[in-house]
């Protein structure tokens, strides 16, 4: 009892605790802060590249691109959406004429979510591309829905009528049908179905093919030249 | 004599007392991150800097770190450290940070920074505790390197994505897989362990030998 005692006693202040705790917090959140916001430029200018990259990827032919939302029974362009908006991107060659949607997507893989970005030609109702964006499948077996080129390649011209369907590899002769790889057959059916239900989500709300929304030069660029 | 005390300190946690193969500290990302060299060295190199710069600050502070509320402090600064470190890597290098996923948030909670500044960094004077800290991060990285480098060399045929073999090399699949990192671990540990082993025995040797020479 009496060591007790004396510990307590001989022990530093509540007080001195108290404050110690505070400002180790306070110079960590400030370091934390500082940090944040020195990387935070470089990180969306990654994340904005990597994007641009895979829309050019998965549209063979596109120069420009901008995003497009559903608002109110039309594709409208905007400039950020808003949030939970799903997002899709027009792409247009050089000379602005547009070419086809890059269609982001997302389902469950073998693993985990799988995110991919597919192109879409509304005339032709065909696949022309397709880039995953995100998954965790399993190393060396289901990442080969994008490490296999053979099965990448599989959509670089694919129908979409009446719907993408997997078949055992090498049996694959019609326009929709896609060859699943052997060893990772869930993960290249998720990949097919992750397309089909995006297809059928976004069918009704592209427009007529001819109609789409013409490609907007930036406001400041436009501004700028008024000058 | 200063010097060859620092060198100690350094070349214990390279060697003798290295996190992993002697200590069996760190398990977490050692199995979950050494499926590719490139992952494994990512991932070393994050934690050397966490450990590093973590047991320079502690035992900088030692004296002001009141003894009740240390751990509280510790852990608040090796938490800042792997923020600094995630931010750094998602802005330097994002394949791999996409890679590494979840597991360099959980640098924090690797028993061997916590243990290192508990242990050393808090009871001793700065330059040890550097000396310490750049020894064991060294030896944590040696070792998910080694563990890393098998693991992509038998299981994708390739070491840092340059591959080694013809194509007529078949993966070990199993390698990369969860399953493959607790196979080649044991095989380490055994190996390590039988070295251990057999410079005891020799060491006995000599002992007896000078013994029955006297």
């Amino acid at each position: 009892m009496n060591t007790r005692v004396n510990n307590e006693t001989s022990g530093p202040s509540s007080m001195r605790l108290v404050l110690t705790l505070a400002i180790a917090g306070l110079v960590s959140g400030i370091a934390i802060i500082g940090i944040y916001e020195s990387t935070l430029p470089t990180i969306t200018a990654n994340k904005a590249r990597e994007l641009r990259e895979a829309v050019f990827k998965v549209l063979p032919g596109v120069g420009q691109m901008q995003a497009l939302v559903y608002r109110d029974d039309e594709l409208v362009v905007v400039e950020s959406q808003g949030k939970d908006e799903p997002v899709i991107y027009g792409g247009y060659d050089e000379s602005g004429e547009f070419v086809g949607y890059a269609i982001p997507a997302a389902g469950p893989g073998f693993q985990d979510t799988i995110a991919i970005l597919y192109g879409y030609i509304p005339g032709d109702k065909l696949v022309v591309g397709m880039e995953v964006l995100e998954s965790r499948e399993t190393p060396g077996l289901g990442d080969k829905i994008y490490k296999d080129l053979e099965f990448v390649a599989e959509f670089s011209a694919l129908s979409v009528e009446p719907e993408i369907v997997s078949v055992k590899k090498g049996t694959g002769s019609n326009p929709n049908e896609v060859d699943s790889i052997t060893g990772a057959t869930i993960s290249s059916k998720a990949i097919v179905r992750i397309i089909n239900e995006a297809h059928t989500a976004w069918a009704t709300k592209l427009p007529a093919p001819g109609s789409e929304p013409a490609m907007q030069v930036a406001e400041t660029a436009s501004t700028e030249a008024g000058q | 004599m200063k010097k060859n005390e620092s060198y100690e300190e350094f070349i214990k946690g390279v060697w003798r007392d290295n996190p992993v193969f002697a200590q069996v500290l760190g398990m977490c990302p050692m199995l979950a991150v050494t499926n590719s060299a490139i992952n494994a060295v990512a991932m070393g190199m994050a934690t050397f800097f966490v450990l590093v710069g973590s047991s320079f600050l502690v035992s900088s502070f030692r004296n002001w770190i009141p003894k009740q509320v240390r751990i509280s402090c510790f852990i608040i600064i090796i938490a800042t450290f792997v923020t600094i470190a995630d931010y750094t890597l998602l802005a330097l290098v994002p394949k791999v940070h996409k890679e590494l996923g979840a597991f360099i948030p959980l640098i924090v909670a690797n028993c061997l920074i916590l243990g290192r500044q508990e242990a050393f960094a808090s009871r001793y004077p700065t330059r040890l505790a550097v000396m310490d800290a750049l020894g064991m991060a060294a030896g944590f990285l040696l070792a998910l390197f080694s563990l890393g480098a098998v693991r992509e060399i038998l299981g994708d045929g390739a070491l840092f994505g340059v591959k080694l073999f013809s194509e007529n090399f078949e993966p070990w699949v199993i390698m990369i897989l969860p399953p493959g990192g607790f196979l080649t671990l044991g095989v380490i540990l055994l190996f390590f362990n039988w070295i251990k082993f057999k410079k005891d025995e020799f060491l006995e040797d000599v002992a007896e030998a000078e013994r029955s020479g006297n």
